[in-house]
């Protein structure tokens, strides 16, 4: 009577183990780094409009960093 | 017991005085570190100064004649820097990485003094004179 009554209870207590297991194990299986770099070529695509926006900031920029410009 | 306490209070203002004087002491090393920190290393000065070195179209410096391993080192490390500086202002200004380092390209070829070299549209080099440099047509005036 009291065996029956635990053999379930643990099979219940356990599922979350198993289930994170197995999430566990299909997440090792899904995720894969890339063996290459990724190159985008992005600098055909800048408008002039984007320049014009970030001009008086990115002349900030290179006021504030004088050492590396 | 009074001597004691006459002690500590001693000891308090000289604490003080201390305190006053180490944030003094900071305060001027603060300064001194501010000023040297706007300025270029004088080993970049002069490759800058004798062409060695030039500003890209794409907002990094460039080697523009033989490289050595110095020079490269040089340059990376300031490149890396300026990459740094890029993507922290990008991303402040909500724009891309490579967008910023062009507008900061236009605008640091702009500011070449005559004598430097800077890179073309076509992607040759040239010496900056008195009259504008040749820029890419999307920079800004």
């Amino acid at each position: 009577m009291q065996g029956s009554a635990t053999a379930p209870k643990r099979a219940i207590r356990s599922l979350p183990l198993v289930m994170a297991g197995l999430v566990t194990l299909a997440g090792c299986i899904s995720v894969e780094a890339p063996d290459k770099p990724i190159v985008i070529e992005l600098n055909i695509n800048i408008r002039q409009e984007v320049i014009y926006r970030l001009a008086e900031d990115a002349g900030n920029t290179i006021e504030e960093n004088a050492e590396i410009f | 017991m009074e001597s004691v306490v006459k002690g500590f209070g001693m000891n308090r203002k000289f604490v003080r005085k201390m305190a006053l004087a180490a944030a003094g002491f900071a305060l001027a090393a603060g300064g001194l570190a501010g000023t040297a920190y706007a300025q270029r290393d004088p080993a970049y000065e002069a490759a800058r100064e004798s062409g060695k070195v030039g500003e890209k179209m794409d907002g990094y410096l460039g080697i523009v004649t033989a490289s050595t391993p110095e020079l490269q080192r040089m340059v990376n490390d300031i490149n890396i820097k300026r990459r740094a500086v890029y993507a922290q202002k990008a991303q402040t200004a909500n724009a891309t990485l490579e967008e910023y380092a062009l507008t900061a390209g236009c605008i640091a070829i702009a500011r070449t003094k005559p004598g430097e070299k800077y890179q073309a549209p076509d992607g040759s080099w040239q010496t900056r004179t008195s009259a504008p440099p040749q820029r890419d047509s999307r920079c800004p005036a």
